[in-house]
């Protein structure tokens, strides 16, 4: 097992290495960098005197070498539209993108899975087709349509809810947070069902096969001949032996959570790193496209690296082969 | 339901071609533009409506009927497109790695992993980015079409690649292609005349699945304004610009696109999954 944890965490810094060339690569050649900080009036002399300084006559490795050193510590120079230190202006965003993704998470395993579960043993309920359809449609529907349709019926039409921002939120140390007001847990609302719709559409229908797959098997037709009841085999016996595809999917679906974050910050003018990001892209701000970039790679491997080792706790088959055999199938 | 689908598909499709034909108005020609007409409600809800703009106007006195039917037009031609350019590099590159293996095939793999992490829509965001700070706004308006096409083509290959790649090492194998080797054809010729014809099923089984997943990447680059200009709007444009006067309650500039939108990428959508136990000999 050590071993294996050994591979996999290799695996990742090797990815993370590869982002990091990536965002290098932009950060250094798409625009001169030495452009976007000088003044039209910078004489020749000057501006290689700033190159040197800066390091940019160094050779590329050793820049690389910097590069990554510096986003280490979470140094990513200034952003060519504020002038504000890149760094700063994630970690201020930061705290509302993952409190969204959170909740949407939340939102989408907490309806999806019993959605799953329910549709799984009674496939044949009209109530299930219902959901079956539905969950098309909302497979269907792009998230930044469903969010444009839940602002027109409840905050235009019916004026409930807020259709855009964060609401009043509460300083903890440097994070916003934005659960504390009532104002801000009522703007969590929208956002959080938008970006979590496709998830559960995802988790249901998931869910329902992987059901559908396990009720038909032996020991489920065992364990009811055993008298047990209902409840204790659909969910002791049967949800259980669904749970390792739904950790996966949860897991590698916790970061495009947050990457799809972009779409529904745009639609709530949420202020977020997406929003930061689609930001940075209308304006070529390459430092923050190539810092944000760097953060959902790190993200993404880290989410995939828990998901892996989530595996051993969840399937005791796992322990005693070394996890060999989910390392083949990935 | 496949029937339905497939109907709405082909009805779709062929009032999107004939726009100019079809369409009532010229919504994108300012000359016949009239700012009196600016956001009259649907002809067919509201009685204040005008019954040459079925669907309403926008705030420009643009008529939503006609802009739909040329905004899906471009959103179905650049998904198309977006999926073609996708289809061609993944199963080139599929090709090239699975038949040579070795360094080749370890170095596309591997980027194809490290892309993978990323889902597809920040791939583009993140080419359209690139393509932007490298030109002027100008020169951007006006090759919007292939930058956006291009992105969603290259954020999309990897899955055609990978599918090919594997395909083509149980290919490569068989008595065929040895034969064609022993008769001292060139590799490419065998790749494309002997193994390409043999790995052509599931990759387009990939592809109609995808189209609706790229006119939705489409849809959400043009929503989130980095996709295709104003002055060409597909979809995605037209929702984005309804969406900037939603809150004055003129739903129809918004709804009407959205539910164009919706009820395309369900048909293809439909389709795709028709097609997909059709070819799928398990299932047959």
């Amino acid at each position: 097992m050590l071993a294996f944890i050994l591979r996999r965490l290799l695996q990742s810094i090797a990815v993370l290495l590869t982002v990091g060339l990536v965002a290098f690569s932009l950060f250094r050649y798409v625009g001169d960098p030495i452009n976007a900080m000088v003044g039209q009036d910078t004489s020749m002399e000057d501006r290689e005197a700033l190159r040197e300084k800066l390091g940019l006559n160094d050779p590329a490795p050793i820049q690389f070498f910097h590069f990554i050193v510096n986003a280490a510590q979470g140094k990513f120079g200034l952003s060519y539209r504020t002038s504000e230190p890149v760094g700063r202006l994630i970690a201020e965003r930061i705290p509302a993108t993952l409190e969204l993704s959170f909740c949407a998470a939340v939102f989408a395993l907490f309806v999806g899975v019993p959605m799953g579960v329910y549709t799984g043993l009674y496939p044949r309920h009209w109530s299930s087709r219902l959901f079956q359809a539905v969950s098309l449609i909302g497979i269907s529907l792009p998230t930044f349509l469903i969010g444009i349709l839940l602002i027109l019926v409840f905050a235009v039409w019916l004026r409930l809810l807020p259709s855009f921002g964060r609401g009043d939120t509460v300083m903890i140390g440097w994070w916003s947070t934005g659960f504390l007001t009532w104002s801000g847990l009522k703007a969590l609302i929208l956002p959080s069902i938008t970006l979590g719709m496709f998830q559960l559409t995802l988790l249901m229908r998931l869910v329902r096969s992987e059901m559908l797959e396990v009720m038909r098997a032996d020991y489920i037709k065992f364990a009811r001949a055993r008298g047990l009841t209902n409840r204790a085999i659909n969910f002791g016996h049967a949800l259980k032996n669904t749970l390792v595809p739904v950790i996966t999917v949860t897991g590698l679906q916790l970061g495009a959570l947050i990457a799809f974050a972009i779409v529904t910050e745009t639609v709530f003018a949420w202020p977020g790193v997406g929003q930061l990001f689609i930001q940075s892209v209308q304006f070529s701000d390459v430092p923050v496209m190539a810092a944000y970039l760097l953060l959902i790679g790190l993200l993404f491997v880290l989410i995939n690296l828990a998901v892996d080792l989530l595996y051993f706790v969840v399937d005791p088959r796992l322990r005693s082969q070394g996890g060999s055999a989910r390392v083949a199938g990935h | 339901m496949t029937v339905t689908a497939a109907v709405a598909t082909v009805l779709i499709v062929a009032i999107a071609f004939l726009s100019p034909v079809l369409a009532p108005h010229t919504p994108f020609d300012p000359a016949t533009l009239n700012l009196i007409d600016g956001l009259k409600p649907p002809a067919m809800l509201s009685s204040d409506g005008d019954w040459t703009f079925p669907l309403g106007t926008d705030d420009q006195g643009r008529d939503v009927l006609s802009s739909i039917m040329y905004g899906t037009r471009l959103s179905l031609a650049v998904g198309f497109a977006s999926v073609v350019v996708a289809m061609v590099l993944g199963i080139g590159l599929g090709l090239v790695s699975g038949y040579f293996g070795g360094t080749i095939d370890a170095v596309i793999m591997r980027i194809a992993d490290v892309q993978l992490t990323f889902p597809a829509i920040l791939v583009a965001l993140l080419i359209d980015g690139i393509v932007r700070s490298t030109i002027s706004v100008q020169r951007h308006d006006e090759i919007a079409l292939f930058v956006i096409v291009g992105a969603i083509g290259l954020s999309f290959w990897v899955q055609y690649a990978r599918t090919v790649r594997g395909s083509v090492m149980v290919e490569k194998n068989k008595e065929y292609v040895q034969a064609a080797r022993v008769i001292g054809l060139s590799p490419l010729l065998i790749m494309v005349r002997h193994v390409l014809p043999n790995v052509t099923g599931p990759v387009l089984v990939i592809a109609t699945i995808n189209l609706g997943l790229a006119i939705i990447t489409e849809a959400t680059l043009s929503f989130l304004g980095v996709g295709l200009p104003p002055t060409e709007p597909s979809l995605g444009t037209l929702i984005r610009l309804g969406n900037e006067v939603l809150q004055s309650g003129d739903w129809w500039i918004t709804v009407f696109p959205g539910a164009t939108l919706a009820a395309l990428v369900l048909a293809v959508n439909l389709l795709g999954d028709w097609l997909r136990d059709a070819l799928n000999p398990k299932l047959r």
